[in-house]
């Protein structure tokens, strides 16, 4: 009994190394351990030994079923590791391929820059008006200090739908218009967003373009005020380096007016093309409300004061992004499209 | 305009470089670029705001060089040596219309020579940018460009026998020929000149060619009047003619410098033409002007600015701008110059004080007081919203909001359609962009058109802008409209080739966007639009309301933009799709028990739709009935001719228990039954 556990033990340990499939292991343990097993029948025939025999041989026989199915399950364990090596090096793909597109398509830059503009500012309290594109003479100009045949009416040739009725030129045309809803509640804080026509059209200009207006009146707003807030949008908006500077301007509707120039994005204020090598760039226009205009808008000059300024996204996004041809926001290519 | 330093320096001490003084005058508000190489031949360019119309003349431009340097404006000296005749036995001078013409002064200079000016007035006139005539019509401009009161000049002897100056308004359609040569027809509110029986100049704008000065004029009546700026502005606008001369009278003239400038003009014309000038000027000036009185409050210019200027500081800026005033305690009461008219209310001083003292010196700090919360309302973060939800599958286009009324032929819209009710620009720039457009349809295909034509493939766009309808009593109605475009094929990928964006992508992309914005209940109907192919256009409806169109674009519409592939567009009203939008809300509790898909595949007429099917397949379905796709689509082959195959996957779930095969069986046996019956439909 002992010589046969002896050679079954050799003849296995020999054997279980060759077992190289799951097939082949599954049908050595079934020879050796399972019901029919030389192993299982070894185990049965215990019983016909002597009792001083019997425990000694119980306890072989038991051991070596404990090592022959650790070696076998050994055995399965790096078949299935070997197989599993396989499987995954016969899966490489070329990492290198280009992944598959999903939907591709981008926001305007003129609706990004304006979403910055306006972000910006909401983020220091103000709100987003709007105005209608197609306006009267009086919201776009009269309200706005430019009587007809003001020659301030000059600085922007308008496109009219009737004498009274005209595209707007500026979205200051809806600063009057917000008075009149709010007054005379306080204050009014608004930037308003939106799309203006001119008649001009040439390299540096077009018949259509869009500006963000700024307004804001309450008791006691200063030109400092002023300066504050459009020094804080400079710097979020092109970069907490920027340095502006203000020059004394002139808008009908505003007193005192003024322009705002920043350092050249470009040459940081050394002088290049792009700032004609001045150093600086004009990005927009501002000042106070002029106590006219809050006239018409229903509010005592001398009880509340106000700034105003006005600026073109296209200005904007042309320092922004780098865009040296205006003509491309219009344009539609979608060369030019895909790079925002 | 540009102004030689070196003849602005007849008139100021100047101590700064060219660039200095440019920088200084910029920086003060009066916009200048220096130009030219050396010192010597340096001009300032000017870009004026329209108020400041004064610094077209030099004399004005010394005194804001001087309110900047402190030095004293050199206001050139006129030494006339007047003859013992008086003026008013060559010319009277009646004016029917004070209010268009405040001042008229006439002087005569009698037996002039004629000739070219000299050199250095040519040059400075060239430089200008005026054609140099001859001495007498040159130094009427000269003198001009000093102190820039336009004037003049009539050769005395072409004047009528009247030996008369009458100011008047044009009778309707009364013909002048101006000094260009083109015969003008006047109307009623036209100012002229007449000599009482014809006109001789068209006031403020241009002289007449019946009185001009030419090579046998020998007797000179020199103009100098105040013309109001409106009126002539409004002349030049209808004739569409402007000048040196009318240009300056609409931006404001100083009619106290009405006499200077005449005298200016006569001593230099004696000097250069030899003339001998009649004693005096017949100045008709009705009304003579008085400076108004500005209150200017120092704490106001405080309160304005955010700063803490002295009185004294201010007081100063004030005297630097030769501005006279008298000063109690914090007030000052203001007299402004005559040649300063856009000097007129207090505002206007504070503007002054400011620039003097410089603007760079006020300080900056935020608003005080607590910070209202700021935003978005809560169409303005839709409208954000979509734009983004659109950006991840469409680029977006930005179109001119004015059209060519012929785009809708191309879209073939017939031409009793609303559509065409156009709001019209009365002065366009071109017949291209005359109409306000009622529809993105046309530029979004004109896009397409265009970057086809730059070989630019496969386009998707969209466009999110108003379009504009007429209103009855008011201004117009702005409607926002949503549209999209695809042509060609998605991007190009080793994987999965040739992949069409066809009517079911853009019709996919349109659900997904539906479905973000939580519109619900939305059908698509076949429908009929003249700009879409016929059998490939869908109605768009949501709970009922119509808020779109979906199609493949008409081959005859892709014709008429040359575009050579297949298009698809969608156009959406966003307000509908606004009000159409729920609240999110979660709908469907997750159920624990395991869920049983059964397939069906059904024969059916080809005229019967996927919606409508559908639509039997829920209502039979029940509450069980969780979801219901069409997996497959089949015509031709076994499929009889006027049938189709279409295959479905029904999704049968139980919050309560396990469902059975028997108890799905039971439903799916309804289903088909509901099928056969309401659309003629059999099991495959």
């Amino acid at each position: 009994m002992l010589n046969k556990m002896q050679d079954l033990k050799q003849k296995a340990e020999e054997r279980i190394p060759q077992l190289l499939s799951i097939e082949e292991i599954n049908e050595f343990r079934v020879k050796v351990l399972g019901r029919k097993g030389e192993l299982t029948q070894m185990l049965r025939g215990l019983k016909d030994l002597a009792a001083e025999e019997r425990a000694e041989a119980g306890r072989l026989a038991n051991e070596l079923k404990d090592n022959l199915e650790a070696l076998l399950n050994r055995q399965l364990e790096e078949y299935k590791a070997r197989e599993m090596e396989l499987r995954l090096a016969e899966e490489k793909i070329d990492v290198t391929l280009t992944g598959m597109p999903a939907h591709r398509g981008s926001k305007h830059p003129l609706t990004r820059v304006q979403d910055e503009i306006l972000e910006i500012f909401i983020s220091m309290g103000f709100s987003v008006a709007e105005g209608p594109e197609i306006e009267s003479d009086y919201y776009n100009f009269e309200a706005l200090n430019q009587p007809k045949d003001h020659p301030a009416r000059d600085m922007q040739d308008t496109f009219y739908i009737n004498n009274d009725v005209l595209l707007r030129t500026q979205t200051s045309s809806v600063q009057v218009r917000t008075m009149e809803k709010m007054r005379p509640q306080l204050p009014i804080k608004i930037v308003v967003p939106g799309t203006v026509y001119r008649k001009d059209d040439d390299a540096t200009h077009s018949p259509m373009f869009h500006q963000v207006e700024g307004l804001m009146i309450d008791k006691h707003i200063t030109f400092a005020n002023l300066k504050g807030t459009l020094m804080l949008f400079a710097q979020k908006i092109f970069g907490s380096d920027v340095r502006v500077r203000y020059r004394p301007s002139f808008f009908p509707f505003t007193e005192p007016s003024s322009e705002m120039d920043i350092s050249c994005v470009m040459c940081g204020g050394s002088g290049c093309r792009v700032c004609s090598n001045t150093g600086w760039l004009e990005i927009l226009g501002a000042g106070m409300v002029h106590p006219r205009v809050l006239q018409y808008g229903g509010y005592d000059p001398e009880e509340v004061t106000g700034f105003a300024f006005g600026m073109g996204i296209e200005r904007i996004s042309m320092l922004k992004y780098g865009i040296n041809d205006l003509r491309l926001f219009f344009d539609n290519d979608i060369r030019f499209l895909r790079q925002f | 305009m540009s102004v030689p330093i070196k003849w602005l320096k007849e008139y100021i001490k100047i101590d700064w470089s060219k660039e200095e003084l440019a920088h200084r005058l910029t920086m003060a508000g009066v916009a200048v670029d220096p130009d030219g190489d050396s010192e010597d031949d340096a001009a300032l360019e000017l870009d004026l705001t329209p108020n400041r119309g004064d610094c077209l003349g030099l004399i004005n431009m010394a005194r804001e060089v001087s309110a900047l340097s402190g030095n004293p404006v050199l206001i050139p000296k006129v030494s006339l040596k007047e003859n013992h005749e008086k003026v008013e036995d060559y010319i009277t001078v009646e004016i029917e219309e004070p209010d268009l013409c405040r001042r008229y002064a006439a002087r005569i200079v009698k037996n002039c020579r004629v000739a070219p000016s000299p050199e250095w007035m040519q040059d400075r006139l060239t430089n200008a940018g005026i054609r140099p005539i001859n001495n007498i019509v040159d130094v009427t401009n000269y003198v001009m460009l000093e102190s820039n009161q336009p004037l003049h000049a009539f050769d005395y002897r072409l004047l009528g026998e009247d030996h008369r100056i009458l100011v008047r308004c044009a009778r309707p359609e009364e013909i002048i020929t101006t000094l260009d040569g083109v015969k003008r027809s006047l109307d009623n509110e036209m100012l002229l000149i007449t000599d009482g029986t014809r006109g001789v100049a068209l006031a403020g704008v241009m002289g007449g060619e019946n009185t001009e000065i030419n090579d046998d004029t020998t007797d000179v009546l020199l103009e100098s009047a105040w013309f109001l700026g409106t009126n002539i502005r409004k002349t030049g606008r209808k004739l569409a003619l402007r000048s040196d001369s009318s240009m300056r009278f609409e931006k404001g003239t100083d009619i106290e410098g009405v006499i200077y400038a005449v005298n200016r003009a006569a001593a230099l014309i004696q000097e250069l033409a030899g003339g001998e000038v009649v004693k005096g000027v017949f100045d008709n000036y009705p009304r003579p002007w008085k400076a108004d009185e500005i209150i200017l409050r120092s704490e106001r210019v405080n309160y304005v600015l955010g700063t803490e200027i002295s009185i004294e500081e201010i007081g100063d800026c004030l005297k630097r701008l030769g501005l006279k005033f008298t000063k109690n305690r914090g007030q000052f009461k203001v007299y402004a110059p005559s040649y300063r008219p856009d000097l007129m209310i207090e505002a206007d001083l504070i503007e002054e004080v400011a620039r003097l003292y410089g603007y760079d010196r006020i300080p900056s700090c935020l608003p005080d007081g607590e910070s209202s919360p700021g935003g978005l309302e809560t169409e303005q973060k839709y409208r954000s919203m979509v734009k983004e939800l659109m950006s991840r599958s469409f680029f977006e286009v930005v179109n001119y909001s004015f059209v060519n009324p012929s785009v809708l032929d191309m879209i073939r819209i017939p031409e009793s359609s609303y559509l065409r009710s156009f709001i019209k620009i009365a002065n366009p720039l071109s017949e291209d962009q005359s109409v306000m457009r009622t529809i993105l349809l046309p530029g979004l295909l004109d896009n397409i058109a265009r970057n086809l034509a730059r070989k630019n493939q496969n386009l998707a766009f969209f466009e999110m802008r108003p379009v504009f309808y007429p209103d009855d009593g008011g201004l117009a109605r702005e409607i926002l409209k949503l549209g999209a475009v695809v042509c060609g094929e998605r991007e190009t990928f080793w994987l999965q080739k040739n992949v069409a964006m066809d009517f079911f992508y853009l019709k996919g992309l349109l659900e997904d966007l539906l479905q973000q914005l939580s519109v619900n209940d939305v059908r698509f109907t076949a429908t009929d639009h003249p700009s879409y192919h016929p059998g490939r256009t869908a109605l768009i409806e949501a709970e009922g309301r119509e808020i779109g169109i979906i199609g493949e674009i008409h081959p005859l519409v892709l014709e008429n933009y040359s575009i050579r592939q297949r298009a698809c567009a969608f156009e959406l009203d966003m307000q509908s799709l606004f009000e159409l939008s729920r609240k999110r809300a979660m709908n469907d509790e997750i159920v624990r028990y395991p869920a049983v898909e059964r397939d069906i595949a059904l024969l059916i007429p080809s005229g019967v739709n996927a919606q409508d099917l559908l639509a039997s397949i829920r209502n039979t379905g029940g509450e069980l009935l969780r979801q219901v796709v069409v997996f497959d689509l089949y015509s031709g082959g076994q499929v009889p001719e006027s049938k189709k195959s279409m295959a479905f996957r029904l999704t049968w779930q139980s919050n309560q228990k396990t469902l059975t095969d028997n108890e799905v069986s039971d439903l799916m046996e309804a289903v088909l039954e509901k099928l056969k019956a309401e659309h003629q439909a059999s099991q495959r």
